[in-house]
């Protein structure tokens, strides 16, 4: 290489162009709300891969990063939705070579009888070669508690893949912060291995409404004015009480809602319904909810 | 034989073709799983070409979508069987199918001494031809 060539420019713009990445992470700004730190980590990522692909195309080599992550966040504040994602982010950046997504939970994982864990967990390794396996509540994997768990046995053969099938496949550990915390006390060895803790943030209220009207669009449904403020209301309400599960909770409101707009139509089924009524949730069938009237929501017992 | 320098059995797909590297390998079984095959790795000591019970190494592999996971099977089969023939199978199980789409060899004995061509004598001077492997004579696992 002549001296000269160092300053040889590099096209990061065509790069870029080509990988289509741009267009992943402008749907996932279009389609997550929030989420700030996910979003920013996941822009960095994919920025240190396009960056090692031109390192690469001018002779500079250097090892592929490790890509292994943890998610940790409270229920329903989008850890799955985000893996998804992932999946698509790098195999556009060229870092995986299928994309595709194995959820596992440590059913899936741990045996029931020795010598059972080690084929089971290489079958669902293997299974994910080539894309992300997300493995959701990992903490579950180990017990301290019993000391012949086979979550132990699990967990190294995992380490073990982690390391030496870096190429091969990106790992995604995913919990609640606080129990997380607890398990990588007790698995050092699998901390050290993560390289990237991200953490997902409880919404706030407005973030929560935008990931409703979304909801709702999604499904061909929109609220009438009047009920996007009865449901402005319930979000607070629904926020304050126990077991509340972010966007879950959401998606659960919305879909009574859409039950009790069904009922609506059809006890008033002499009128003639046009399409509008089809698709519009009205205020009643934001305000019926027991969450106003009783403090819990439906489907619970009080 | 004159036309096989070496005895080299010619078994499946590729085998008149020099050795399969790791990456061809790798190309054939996507091509597989792109067909939605389930591919399983085979291995046995006794060459005859009418051997059709060869041994299974681990479970046939359903629902993968990278061949990296099946490379993985083929390596530690080569080491737990270095002088053994290894196969690589895909089966399609799409109903009226249910039979094997490719089987090709990924690993072969370092010495394949061949066949022996059997004559035996019949009623009327008739004569029946068969072949014999010359590795057979020996037990199994003891063959090469």
């Amino acid at each position: 290489m002549s001296p000269n060539a160092h300053d040889a420019p590099v096209d990061l713009e065509a790069e870029l162009e080509a990988s289509e990445v741009q267009e992943v992470l402008e749907k996932l700004d279009r389609e997550l709300i929030g989420l700030k730190p996910v979003k920013t980590r996941i822009r960095e990522i994919a920025a240190l891969l396009l960056v090692d692909r031109l390192r690469e195309k001018v002779g500079l080599t250097s090892e592929t990063p490790t890509l292994h992550m943890c998610f940790a966040g409270n229920p329903g504040t989008g850890k799955t939705t985000v893996a998804m994602r992932m999946g698509e982010i790098l195999k556009r950046l060229g870092y995986v070579r299928e994309g595709h997504l194995v959820t596992v939970t440590r059913d899936d994982l741990v045996g029931q009888y020795i010598g059972h864990t080690a084929p089971k967990t290489r079958e669902i390794i293997k299974k994910a070669m080539g894309g992300v396996l997300f493995i959701d509540e990992a903490y579950y994997l180990y017990k301290p508690e019993n000391e012949r768990d086979y979550g132990q046995e699990a967990i190294e053969i995992l380490l073990q893949a982690m390391e030496n099938h870096r190429d091969d496949l990106v790992v995604i550990l995913a919990g609640y912060k606080d129990r997380m915390d607890r398990f990588f006390q007790s698995n050092p060895g699998m901390r050290s291995r993560i390289a990237h803790h991200v953490e997902f943030p409880d919404y706030s209220s407005d973030e929560l409404m935008a990931i409703a009207k979304l909801m709702l669009a999604g499904q061909n449904y929109r609220f009438s004015a009047d009920a996007e403020k009865a449901f402005a209301e319930y979000i607070p309400l629904r926020m304050r009480l126990a077991q509340f599960a972010n966007a879950r909770s959401i998606r659960n409101a919305l879909d009574r809602a859409r039950l009790r707009q069904a009922n609506r139509l059809f006890a008033g089924r002499r009128k003639a319904i046009t399409k509008t009524d089809l698709m519009t949730i009205e205020a009643e069938d934001v305000l019926a909810s027991r969450v106003f009237r009783e403090g819990h929501p439906d489907g619970t017992p009080p | 034989m004159m036309t096989n320098p070496g005895n080299r059995i010619t078994q499946g797909q590729f085998s008149f073709l020099p050795e399969l590297t790791d990456a061809q390998i790798t190309a054939q079984i996507k091509w597989a799983l792109k067909h939605g095959w389930a591919v399983s790795v085979e291995y046995t000591d006794d060459p005859h070409p009418r051997n059709t019970y060869w041994e299974m190494f681990g479970m046939p592999m359903f629902d993968l979508k990278d061949p990296a996971g099946i490379l993985l099977e083929i390596n530690s089969c080569r080491k737990s069987f270095p002088n053994h023939y290894i196969r690589v199978m895909a089966f399609n199980s799409t109903r009226g199918g249910e039979s094997p789409a490719m089987s090709f060899l990924v690993n072969r004995p370092k010495a394949e001494p061949g066949f022996t061509l059997v004559r035996q004598e019949t009623e009327g001077r008739q004569m029946r031809y068969t072949v014999h492997s010359y590795a057979t004579d020996k037990p199994e696992s003891e063959r090469y």
